[in-house]
């Protein structure tokens, strides 16, 4: 019996796909998360809109919250730790989270490095604008990716832009010879094994959800269009008028993300997404997709 | 060409598809009952159950006049070949050890989810499973559910060491709580897609 596999690690990202994990700050969120569908919950201090309304040094949430939301639902608690921050890495893993996100959302703790992940037996999850960003995680041991997009802003721009700038990368070095590759991999700063591996599959070796200011079912359906596994969704739920409902329909709209219709009828009476922020007029000083190396 | 539905509500369904595809046979995305037409077989995949059970229950277009749950059901009832892989076999069990979510009961087994415990917990093994033959299968656990209690007219394909079942089979009933379609291994498939093929035969 083998524990802690790269096969095992990144086989519970392919049981999330298809789904929505939603972000909860409270054991009642991840109950409302889990009834209404969701495949996971993120358990936070604060969902991304409050961490950037609070400002200051966004940490690790609180063990005792983490721990009330792992006994509140039966589907996988994922937990975000610190960029660089190791030993946050090694609570969660301590205090049992199905899998680590290493997140631009929270405060980083070193400017330089990620994690080393390979270490550890709970798998992580960690963000990316394109596929450079994505290979050098994976190459640290990720055995998830999400597209950062630009959290708590409701704002589902950068996700669009952070996927799209993805999914062209992955085509174009699918069409550059072998003598290309070596320089693609300088140019990406990714390790020249995944470049490889791309060029062969087309495809990223981990499963890639979109992640940053989805809020609505339509936001939803057109990550998964643009080519996105599942979806992250922060505030977009608890930031809502009615979150039950916008829960139920996101999850619906992400199930049936070729069906307009259904997408139509979902988003019927669901009551008012979160307020949102423009990106574009945000102080670029403000962004978190920024942090990462 | 033989057709296998893939239920496609969540989860890892396309890994299914995929492999249905290499041993030539054509998969069927599942989402509306619509897509539940002139099928010789269905997958229900690994994923959340919570979250398949969940869209099982809603009617996805104010059109249906049955939920896909029900209209599944009846289906399987009627002996329509199916395969639970995982938060499947939970979909497919009559019983849970817990309270959530209800499962469609079309197997007399009694489940327990997650019986290993959580992520750190889980894990691979190789099984020796008289129906596939040698060499040993390498079975992933994923929050692994298990079978701890069955009717007598279900047949046993695959324990851990311990003696823990965690693959049986009752008529057209199929379950594994491990993972074939995480691997390049397709053995488990092909035995399925035989076993839906005589079980036809058998009832026509």
């Amino acid at each position: 019996m083998e524990t802690a596999t790269f096969q095992v690690k990144s086989g519970l990202a392919q049981m999330l796909k298809g789904g929505v994990i939603m972000d909860v700050a409270t054991a009642d969120q991840a109950e409302i998360a889990q009834k209404a569908g969701a495949c996971a919950v993120m358990a936070l201090e604060r969902v991304p809109a409050d961490i950037r309304a609070a400002g200051g040094v966004a940490r690790m949430a609180d063990p005792t919250k983490i721990k009330e939301i792992m006994g509140a639902v039966s589907i996988p608690v994922m937990a975000k730790s610190r960029i660089g921050h190791f030993v946050e890495a090694q609570v969660l893993q301590a205090l049992g989270v199905d899998y680590i996100d290493e997140s631009e959302v929270l405060t980083p703790a070193d400017e330089n490095n990620h994690i080393w992940k390979h270490n550890y037996s709970v798998p992580f999850v960690c963000g990316c604008r394109d596929l450079g960003e994505a290979l050098r995680r994976i190459g640290e041991g990720a055995a998830m990716i999400r597209t950062k997009g630009e959290a708590g802003t409701g704002d589902v721009v950068e996700a669009v832009r952070h996927m799209k700038t993805l999914m062209n990368d992955i085509k174009r070095v699918t069409t550059l010879t072998q003598d290309e590759l070596m320089t693609e991999a300088k140019q990406l700063g990714a390790p020249l094994e995944l470049v490889i591996q791309i060029k062969e599959t087309g495809k990223l070796p981990v499963v890639n959800f979109a992640a940053g200011g989805i809020a609505t079912p339509a936001d939803a359906a057109l990550m998964m269009q643009l080519g996105a596994e599942g979806v992250f969704v922060g505030s977009g739920i608890f930031k809502s008028s009615d979150p039950e409902k916008m829960a139920n329909a996101v999850v619906q709209a992400t199930t049936h993300y070729q069906d307009p219709k259904i997408i139509a009828e979902v988003s019927e009476g669901i009551g008012d997404p979160m307020s949102g922020l423009s990106v574009r007029d945000m102080n670029p000083q403000e962004a978190l997709s920024v942090r990462g190396w | 060409m033989k057709r296998f539905g893939v239920l496609a509500l969540q989860g890892d369904y396309q890994e299914h598809s995929a492999t249905l595809s290499r041993l030539s046979v054509q998969a069927q995305e599942v989402r509306k009952p619509n897509d539940l037409a002139n099928l010789d077989g269905l997958i229900v995949p690994g994923g959340e159950s919570t979250t398949m059970a969940h869209l099982l229950q809603k009617r996805a277009s104010s059109s249906d006049t049955k939920t896909l749950g029900t209209e599944l059901t009846s289906l399987i009832k009627e002996g329509l070949p199916v395969w639970g892989t995982c938060a499947g076999m939970i979909i497919l069990a009559k019983k849970l050890i817990q309270h959530e979510p209800s499962p469609l009961g079309l197997i007399d087994i009694t489940v327990n989810r997650n019986a290993f415990g959580r992520q750190k917990e889980s894990f691979e093994q190789e099984l020796t499973i008289p129906e596939i033959g040698s060499p040993p299968f390498n079975a992933i656990f994923i929050r692994a559910p298990v079978i701890v209690d069955m009717d007598d007219t279900v047949t046993v394909l695959a324990r851990l060491q311990d003696g823990t079942t965690v693959a049986a089979r009752q008529n057209n009933v199929l379950v594994t709580a491990f993972h074939p379609e995480l691997t390049r291994d397709d053995r488990f498939h092909q035995y399925f897609i035989e076993s839906a093929t005589n079980h036809r035969v058998a009832q026509e």
